[in-house]
Order: structure tokens, then C-alpha cells, then sequence
């Protein structure tokens, strides 16, 4: 049985992976807001990443079962809103898992947040680096991610929106 | 309890709750794989927004109300939405129509909202309005593509946009909860916010080659819960699952 303190409760967390980008740790995705430890009790806060994700629900039971698997007696997920969550708490570790895995990541410095055509943002292809890709839909298989398609190597692959 | 809180956040709630019921109905019929997936992420995200904001309004109900009890075992006459986001969906260019008009107030609506007095409220804002930027931007780029399209394409919007004229009016004529939440400074001054809509839609349907119908009766009552007929039929296909069998779990 390992020490439970907050160090621990963090690398507990820290092995916790989104279920739908298995490559990614909540950690890596920024979405871990707090940890608090007193004895054998343990309070996360979690924040959303998009409001209707239906990832959010099997994330929170993911940490309580990891939590409750290292020991911890009581598990308390919380949920907070503000500040909302944005793409640029993502790791820089994160970010580079993601390239490999085949989506692209979220651009530092672009973030597409305009309204009614404003400018077009830069999207580099996991694939084969180029930067000529074009946006095929500005949805795709979840909430966080734009369809894109790779105008030299022909790819179609997935981006990870900017908020 | 805050009576004109409660209707407020139920207005705000129940117009994302029933426009992503209706929006969900194209799940599958899309006109293209991708169309059909952007469609059904914007419902979920309405989906998601009438969560946070049922599960708010439930606290200030009380008596063990929860959000699952307001959405599914409320009637009627006691949803607020506006008019717009219960009607049909119709064809492609009808339910884009209907979304950019929606989706254009809802933007300069929550833009305010990021600073509302409540802090609910606000903080479910500074949530929502990125989601609700980008379907703004979504719609209307839909509206300009087919307004500036082809005969047909450009025929149908226009008919669409018509069609749906009289149901823009409620959204900026305020119902006595609303006022009173405007002067606590928590909900817009919603006669206020016709000027950006209207400045924004008609820039859009300029560049879409539309004309902008002319001032006109407008169609009311939503947020007193007095509805169209289409109402009833939506709130039977959402509910009858939970009516029908109270304790059933996902």
C-alpha cells in the first residue's frame, strides 16, 4: 500500500486517461483544477471542456475508481465552470502525443475564436507536416475536434479546436 | 426562493433544451456524413448548456426537483422557450434559417451573460459562449453559401427566412421575470439587444444576396408558456421514456 498524500493523489491522477484520446492524461488535457487531501479523503475539481461532452461523465467515474484503487476511503469529484476550460492549459506533452497519435494540435497563439468569417487559422498535418491543409467541416467525431483534410499528402485527419 | 431567478434560468434552460431535442432529429439524415456530425455536435452542446442550467433552476425549485424532473415531467404550458426553437425543422435550408436568427440573439445574449450579476449564471456563460460563437459562425456561413448559391438553394433560404420573420420578434420583448432580472442586472436589456442583431443579421444576408423582410406582426408567447402547436408533439417524443417508465436508468 503506497503513502496517500497529495503527491500520490497526483500521480494517481496522472494516470487517469481520457477515454476518448487514450493517449492523453486529464492531466495532459488541463482539466484538473484542484486536489485536496485531509487522512484518507481526497477532493478533485474538474472543469469541462465542452458542455455537453459525454466523456465528462466516464472521466469522473475513471477517477474515482483510480482514486478508490489506490487506497483513498472517500472520493469527491467537483465539477467547476469558471474559469472555463481552454485548450491552452493543454501540456506541451500533450500537445506533442497528440501530433504522433494523428491529430492535429491545438495552435498556440491562433485560437479560432471569431465569428462570421474571421480569419482562416493555421493547421499543420500530423502526417506529413505540411501546412496546406484545408478545413473539410468545422465539427467532427467529438466536440473538441474540426474535420480537416491535408492538401499535399491527401490525409483527412482530425484537429483539436482551439477555445 | 427567487421566483423571476427561477423563470429566467428556466428560459434560458429550456430554449437549449428544446432546440438541441429538435436539432437532434437530423442524427442520421444529413445531407453529407460531416453536415450530419456538425448538426449533432451543436445539439449536444445545447444539450450540455440546458444541463448546467436545469440543474441550477432546480436548486432554486426545491422540494428534491432535479435536472431530469424539469425536463422530463414538466408540461407544456410550464416550458418558456422561445417560439423559434420548438418549430419543425423542414428541409436543410429551413432549419439553418431558423438557427442563424436563433443563434445570432443567443450570441449577443450571452455575451452579456459572461457579466451577468449572478454568478451562475455568469460562470455557465463564460462556458457556453465559446460554443455559441462558433455555431453563430457555423449558421451563417450556411446562410451565405446557399443565399449566394444557386437558384433553388437560394430560393428555399429565402423563403425560409420569410417564413420565420415573426418568430424574431419575442426575443426582444422582454416578460415580466426577465425585466426584473434585467434591472438586477443579471439578464440583457433585451429591446437593447435588437440593435446588434439586427446590424449583424443584416450584414449576413446582405453578403448572402437575401433580402431582409419588412417589419411585421410578430408571433408571441413562449415565454409565458403559451406555444405552438408543435410543442405538444416535441415534449411527447422527449418524455414518454421517463413518463412511461418513471425509475428507468440509462
Amino acid at each position: 500500500m503506497q503513502v496517500l498524500n497529495l503527491e500520490s493523489a497526483n500521480r494517481t491522477l496522472e494516470q487517469v486517461s481520457d477515454p476518448e484520446i487514450p493517449v492523453l492524461t486529464i492531466a495532459d488535457l488541463g482539466i484538473i483544477r484542484d486536489v485536496k487531501t485531509e487522512g484518507r479523503w481526497v477532493e478533485v475539481t474538474i472543469t469541462p471542456t465542452y458542455s455537453g461532452c459525454p466523456a465528462m461523465d466516464t472521466i469522473e467515474a475513471d477517477i474515482r475508481t483510480a482514486l478508490k484503487e489506490a487506497g483513498w476511503d472517500e472520493v469527491k469529484v467537483k465539477t467547476v465552470l469558471d474559469p472555463p476550460w481552454t485548450t491552452d492549459w493543454m501540456s506541451i506533452d500533450g500537445r506533442r502525443k497528440l501530433e504522433e497519435y494523428g491529430i492535429a494540435a491545438p495552435m498556440d497563439g491562433t485560437a479560432d475564436k471569431r465569428i462570421l468569417f474571421g480569419k482562416a487559422v493555421e493547421v499543420r498535418c500530423p502526417r506529413c507536416k505540411s501546412i496546406h491543409t484545408q478545413r473539410i467541416s468545422q465539427f467532427g467525431s467529438t466536440p473538441c475536434k474540426a474535420l480537416y483534410q491535408c492538401s499535399s499528402c491527401l490525409e483527412p485527419f482530425d484537429y483539436f479546436k482551439c477555445i | 426562493m427567487n421566483l423571476d431567478l427561477k423563470n429566467y434560468t428556466l428560459f434560458l434552460a429550456d430554449n437549449a433544451l428544446i432546440l438541441g431535442q429538435r436539432l437532434g432529429e437530423w442524427c442520421g439524415h444529413g445531407p453529407v456524413l460531416e453536415q450530419d456530425i456538425a448538426l449533432t455536435n451543436i445539439s449536444l452542446d445545447h444539450l450540455g448548456q440546458s444541463r448546467m442550467l436545469l440543474q441550477y433552476a432546480a436548486k432554486q425549485v426545491g422540494n428534491g426537483a432535479t435536472e431530469d424532473s424539469l425536463a422530463f415531467f414538466r408540461n407544456e404550458g410550464e416550458f418558456r422557450n422561445l417560439l423559434i426553437t420548438e418549430l419543425p425543422n423542414n428541409d436543410w435550408a429551413y432549419t439553418l434559417a431558423k438557427h442563424f436568427l436563433f443563434d445570432t440573439f443567443n450570441f449577443f445574449q450571452y455575451e452579456f451573460l459572461m457579466n451577468s450579476k449572478d454568478e451562475t449564471i455568469q460562470a455557465i456563460a463564460r462556458k457556453a459562449i465559446k460554443e455559441i460563437a462558433y455555431h453563430a459562425q457555423f449558421s451563417a456561413e450556411w446562410i451565405i453559401r446557399m443565399g449566394d448559391g444557386t437558384e433553388e438553394s437560394h430560393q428555399r433560404v429565402q423563403n425560409a427566412i420569410d417564413e420565420l420573420w415573426m418568430y424574431t420578434g419575442e426575443m426582444f420583448v422582454a416578460d415580466s421575470s426577465s425585466e426584473a432580472m434585467t434591472k438586477a442586472a443579471v439578464a440583457p436589456d433585451y429591446a437593447l439587444l435588437k440593435e446588434q442583431w439586427q446590424e449583424k443579421v443584416s450584414q449576413v444576408l446582405e453578403i448572402a444576396t437575401l433580402v431582409k423582410p419588412e417589419e411585421g406582426w410578430m408571433q408571441k408567447g413562449g415565454r409565458e408558456g403559451k406555444h405552438t402547436e408543435h410543442m405538444g408533439y416535441i415534449l411527447a417524443e422527449m418524455q414518454h421514456l421517463p413518463r412511461t417508465y418513471p425509475t428507468a436508468k440509462w
